[in-house]
């Protein structure tokens, strides 16, 4: 078993699921049992996918504007 | 909380509610699988803030709404044993049975306790070694390893006095059969994140292929959600029809194999009643014969006769994304948290309940 800390109030979990854990470590516990740890890399992509699709929105306009590119340089 | 509260900014949460505006030429209905979901979906206020061409149907994703009527009659048969300790999430105690439910029972002297987890049972065992345990494991896929892990506690410990009463389901096959249903018509589907946290995705590519709907696997926070959609709508504008993973931070495309061993260990697929819906082939967990002496329904006699549900109640069709809570004749007069006739309006992951509370259709 392990302490978790839920935003300042510790509860004890099981690691059965999740045995690479490590202290520090941010994990997802369901009914007392860890499942999953949290890829902070990937966390950060719902706050990048607007901009993401936007500049794919522009690649796929390209076509759009290449007779006009000497205007937009 | 961190990997939460930013996930509800409501900046970015506008910007996305602009985008799928920007993004939408047509009327798309798409299903949110889970009541997790439906819940941060309307407590939000994201379905009033959505345009009008998208229409959100709400899935069977709340396991407490999906347990068959009888066996929380079983439930409320063994609770009211001489010498049971009924064990149970905090969601079933009000769920109505036929008769009663398990609230009722407790009130009637039953020995009814909630815990948080289904390790905590084990425990309980373990101290009251003159009583008999049993923890009504009711749950979706995420729940499933939880379950199945008291039970390898039991056996590994040599507790004697412990079974489960388990009512699991499973989402993917769910998906198909709200598919098939002819009333219903989904263009895309929200998955479950915490479902495939667990199982993975690898279930779903042949159902999106198959049928040719978008899948996201969506996580539960407002932010979370609106991106899901927006994936969703995106693929449907486009003419494409995949799997995508919104969750990711949680979510990884093989699942948790740990957990995924730990429910073969335990527990086989079999054919399982969702109530409501009905039966729905391989859509359930059965407690493997090796482990015969930890489910209860071997370890007492519990045949229990099938009752009929309450007649005014509509929850299957609310459940399949037919009707809306508001269509139920019932909603918010006869039929509220405090006295309910059906399950989701029980359930924090219920339907009707996340209508009653948070929708401003019913003064509370």
């Amino acid at each position: 078993m392990a302490k978790i800390s839920f935003g300042g109030i510790t509860k004890e979990a099981s690691l059965d699921m999740l045995p690479d854990a490590d202290i520090g470590d941010y994990v997802l516990v369901h009914v007392g049992v860890a499942i999953s740890k949290v890829n902070e890399e990937e966390a950060q992509k719902t706050f990048k996918y607007l901009e993401e699709i936007g500049e794919l929105g522009d690649l796929e306009d390209v076509d759009e504007y290449l007779p006009k590119s000497e205007e937009r340089a | 909380m961190k990997y939460m509260s930013e996930y509800r900014d409501p900046v970015l949460a506008k910007q996305y509610l602009e985008e799928i505006k920007n993004t939408v030429t047509q009327p798309w209905s798409i299903m949110e699988v889970c009541g997790g979901q439906t819940h941060s979906l309307v407590k939000n206020g994201i379905i009033e803030m959505l345009p009008e061409a998208v229409t959100m149907i709400h899935g069977p994703g709340c396991p407490v709404c999906v347990t068959p009527l009888n066996l929380i009659d079983k439930a409320i048969y063994l609770a009211s044993k001489k010498g049971v300790i009924l064990c149970s999430f905090g969601d079933m105690l009000r769920v109505p049975g036929s008769k009663k439910s398990l609230l009722e029972a407790k009130a009637e002297g039953a020995d009814v306790r909630v815990l948080y987890s289904p390790l905590e049972a084990v425990k309980i065992a373990e101290e009251n070694p003159d009583r008999e345990v049993v923890f009504f494991a009711v749950g979706f896929e995420t729940t499933a390893p939880a379950n199945a892990l008291s039970v390898v506690h039991a056996h590994s410990r040599g507790v004697k006095n412990y079974s489960i009463l388990a009512s699991h389901v499973l989402v993917p096959p769910a998906i198909k059969a709200v598919i098939d249903d002819e009333e219903s018509k989904i263009d895309g589907f929200l998955a479950a994140g915490h479902v495939c946290t667990i199982m993975g995705n690898a279930e779903y590519h042949p159902i999106s292929e198959k049928f040719d709907v978008p899948i996201v696997v969506t996580g539960f926070e407002p932010l979370d959600v609106l991106q899901g959609i927006l994936m969703v709508i995106r693929q449907l504008e486009q003419k494409k029809a995949k799997v995508e993973n919104q969750y990711s931070r949680i979510v990884r495309e093989e699942g948790n194999p740990d957990a995924q061993k730990v429910i073969n260990q335990v527990f086989e697929v079999k054919n399982q009643i969702w109530r409501g819906i009905g039966e729905i082939p391989d859509s359930g967990y059965a407690v493997r014969a090796e482990f015969a002496d930890y489910d209860a329904t071997r370890k007492y006699d519990v045949t229990i006769e099938e009752a009929p549900e309450h007649p005014d109640c509509i929850s299957g069709q609310i459940m399949k994304g037919i009707k809306k809570p508001f269509e139920c004749s019932q909603f918010g007069k006869t039929c509220k948290p405090t006295n309910p006739l059906g399950a989701p309006m029980v359930s924090s992951e219920g339907a009707c309940a996340a209508y009653y509370h948070f929708s401003g259709l019913v003064e509370v």
